[in-house]
């Protein structure tokens, strides 16, 4: 099985399986409670804080810990709004729906969400977006890397103007696609905030991390025992965040070599395949930033899903950017924002450090076979008059 | 009502229809119902069979209970069961254990406390108290110790009785089980399974009139995927639970669709698929010894449905084409799906690409000649052998 689908879901790596296990066995105490055990377990949860502070050049202070990526862009954009005057919201429009369905929520509360499209590479422009923000604006939301395209958007620009503005705005960078190959610093981003998904590098599922800029106030989404400084309250799952730490001690050892390795191997995936495969194309021009591990690729006139259930036949598991005709799925909202057909089949391939040359030879070979599988019948000569 | 008082209740007394009982089928009735009891008891621990005269006794374990009452009562065949009290016939213990039924019923829901009777069926006449005697002593205590009033027209709570050679049995709740008739008893149908609402309750009606099925599935990979056969399969397994669906064939349709959208005429090609499904359920069904074909069509429901479309269809099969739901309004199926527990499943949202196979306006009127001529391109013998032959068979 060639696994080309690490954007939804990575494999766990090695240390952050036994550092899970390991936690969950020895550390069973609540890091709240007195006793030696409890220090214990508060010290390991001290650690993992560390571990994933390390990652961002953050202070170990400022991580606080959640369920996951959803509940960490659900924390900053609620925790900020429910605390600030302000009404407007200006966020990209091809933000992850747990930014877009929480903004959209807020609008029958009185706010008002400004969303701002991207070009036609998939990038939003750091200007437009700035236009957009006023004194009345409390929050901008923009993500780092964009989960279906791969393009790196210009957060440090943007959280550079809006602090020159007289009312700065809260600025939240959503980072979970671009964790595991983009350098994060979140002194040089300027941002106020950062949200990080631990199963997207590695880690275990369930668990994730907010990070807050010292001094910036946030209110909690619920109430509780006073766990991570008051703002995410209800005993810490101490097993998932020390895992989680592992595993971004082990994407930051070789953040740099992988991201160049990986690049190298999506571009030799998408040469060979554009090569191989006729009407192939890029969904994003040639030559736009973006992260090493994201490839999206575009049929003309073809339906998604089929392509993925021909490519799994062929042991691929691959993601479709957009969701054919299907009535439950629609298409993706960031296809749709750079204006891709909604009769294109749009095929999402995301690499990690597992990935080998062998995989992406692998992967062209039946992806070369399914695009023909699914051609020979949309397109047969038939008295059809459809497609 | 056993969880007020678990130790009270230790036995399910099962009621089947008293109206197939005059036929001369009466006894192969009763035997493929007790067949099926067993079957659907078979790993309950400690789970026994008897069968006093003219009623089925079952026990369990006692942690067992529970599982066994919500599984008996989805056989078919039977009318109505009872948790009841099983005391010596004697008729101390039987007036015993009256007034503590009484009692637990009560306790259990206060509402029953207005007004009761007393209703003994005496099957052995040896015992030497009459059903009216008994129904006065039980009555008697029942009154003295709780005060509640008889009212034997319109009672609140009937405390049943029934003495039999099998033993004596005491309940206070009469609780609806499905009805029907003994699956088994009518034949074997295979019945076309789609992940839709309709199919599924085809096959539940069918087999609650008797019929064992075994579901048939047409799978076109790759463009229906993994999560729509694993859907069919959840919604098996549902029904298996009903003894409504025993294995389900999955059969390979993908190269029939597409020699049908190559060759035929498209506004047909809905009509042209069905018919071939007919084709490989005969085969198939002629392999399992299967007497009919059961499908969820519904009158008018979707364009393939008309009258005129489904004989066109028909008229590919050699079997018996049965359609249960023929009738049926959507609200009506859905309601029904819901009781049955295969709604929710039905409505998961795997669409996949069908519609790649869809003509923009499928024809309403098919006749078989058009379908006929349409088909005189396909060889439609050695598809349907091929896709018949190549079914799986899967335990749901």
């Amino acid at each position: 099985m060639v696994y080309l689908d690490n954007a939804a879901s990575t494999p766990l790596a090695p240390a952050a399986l036994h550092a899970f296990a390991a936690t969950a066995q020895e550390h069973f105490a609540n890091p709240s409670s007195s006793h030696a055990l409890g220090a214990a377990a508060a010290r390991a949860l001290a650690g993992a804080r560390a571990d994933v502070a390390r990652l961002l050049r953050a202070d170990a202070q400022s991580i606080i810990f959640t369920s996951g990526g959803t509940e960490a862009n659900a924390l900053a954009v609620l925790g900020v709004t429910r605390l600030r005057k302000q009404t407007r919201i200006v966020v990209s429009a091809i933000e992850h729906a747990s930014v877009l369905r929480t903004v959209e929520r807020l609008q029958g509360e009185g706010f008002a969400p400004v969303f701002v499209g991207p070009g036609a590479n998939g990038v939003v422009d750091a200007q437009e977006l700035l236009a957009h923000v006023d004194a009345n604006t409390s929050l901008v939301v923009l993500m780092l890397a964009n989960n279906e395209l791969g393009t790196l958007q210009p957060v440090d620009a943007v959280a550079r103007m809006c602090k020159q503005l007289p009312r700065p705005p809260h600025v939240h960078v959503d980072a979970i696609a671009a964790a595991p190959f983009v350098r994060l610093d979140v002194a040089a981003l300027g941002v106020d905030s950062l949200a990080l998904s631990a199963h997207k590098l590695h880690g275990p599922k369930g668990v994730g991390a907010c990070w807050l800029r010292k001094g910036v106030r946030l209110a909690p989404l619920w109430h509780g025992g006073g766990q991570e400084g008051g703002l995410r309250q209800g005993t810490e799952n101490l097993a998932g965040a020390v895992s989680f730490g592992k595993a971004c001690a082990a994407i930051a050892a070789d953040l740099h070599e992988a991201s160049t390795r990986v690049a190298a191997l999506r571009d030799s995936f998408e040469q060979a395949a554009l090569s191989a495969i006729p009407h192939l194309a890029t969904t994003i021009p040639a030559g736009t930033a973006r992260a090493a591990h994201i490839s999206s690729l575009r049929l003309a006139r073809l339906p998604a899903e089929p392509l993925l259930h021909a490519l799994q036949a062929r042991g691929v598991c691959a993601a479709a950017g957009s969701a054919c005709a299907s009535k439950s799925n629609g298409q993706s909202h960031v296809l749709a924002a750079i204006g891709v057909d909604r009769s294109d089949a749009v095929l999402r391939f995301s690499l990690s450090r597992l990935t080998t040359q062998a995989d992406i030879d692998c992967a062209v070979d039946a992806l070369a076979l399914a695009v023909a599988e699914i051609r020979q019948v949309v397109h047969a000569p038939s008295a059809w008059s459809v497609r | 009502m056993n969880e007020a008082s678990p130790r009270l209740y230790t036995a399910l007394l099962c009621r089947y229809g008293e109206l197939f009982l005059k036929s001369g089928n009466r006894h192969q009735f009763e035997l493929q119902l007790e067949r099926n009891l067993r079957r659907t008891l078979r790993d309950i621990p400690g789970a026994t069979l008897t069968t006093p005269h003219g009623r089925l006794v079952v026990r369990s374990a006692p942690e067992a209970f529970d599982d066994m009452e919500a599984r008996v009562r989805k056989v078919f065949g039977l009318v109505s069961v009872s948790p009841v009290a099983c005391p010596p016939t004697e008729l101390q213990a039987i007036i015993d254990t009256g007034l503590r039924v009484a009692q637990a019923a009560v306790a259990a829901n206060p509402s029953l406390a207005r007004s009761f009777k007393v209703q003994t069926k005496r099957a052995v006449k040896t015992f030497e108290h009459r059903s009216y005697d008994i129904n006065c002593a039980v009555a008697d205590r029942i009154i003295r110790t709780t005060g509640i009033p008889v009212d034997v027209h319109n009672p609140t709570l009937t405390v049943g009785i029934e003495i039999s050679k099998g033993g004596s049995f005491v309940f206070a709740e009469v609780l609806p089980a499905p009805g029907g008739l003994p699956v088994g008893s009518a034949g074997r149908a295979l019945t076309l399974l789609s992940g839709g609402i309709d199919s599924p309750v085809a096959a539940y009606l069918a087999a609650k009139r008797g019929m064992a099925i075994e579901g048939i599935y047409f799978h076109s990979p790759p463009f229906v995927g993994h999560k729509t056969l694993d859907k069919v399969i959840s919604l098996a397994r549902v029904l298996r639970a009903w003894n409504a669906m025993d294995v389900v064939w999955v059969i390979p349709f993908t190269e029939v669709q597409q020699r049908i959208r190559e060759v035929c005429r498209p506004d047909l090609s809905v009509v042209l698929y069905r018919r071939m499904m007919m084709r490989i359920a005969d085969r198939l069904a002629d392999r399992v010894k299967a007497d009919a074909l059961v499908t969820g069509e519904t009158l008018s429901q979707v364009a393939s449905q008309t009258v005129r479309n489904m004989g066109t269809i028909e008229a590919a099969a050699k079997h018996l084409v049965l359609r249960p739901l023929l009738t049926y309004d959507k609200v009506e199926t859905i309601e029904l799906a819901r009781r049955i527990g295969t709604f929710d499943l039905s409505t998961l949202p795997y669409d996949d690409c069908c519609s790649l196979f869809m003509p923009p306006n499928p024809a309403t009127g098919a006749r078989p000649a058009d379908a006929l001529k349409s088909e005189e391109k396909l060889d439609v013998d050695a598809l349907a052998q091929e896709a018949a032959d190549a079914a799986e068979r899967v335990i749901p």
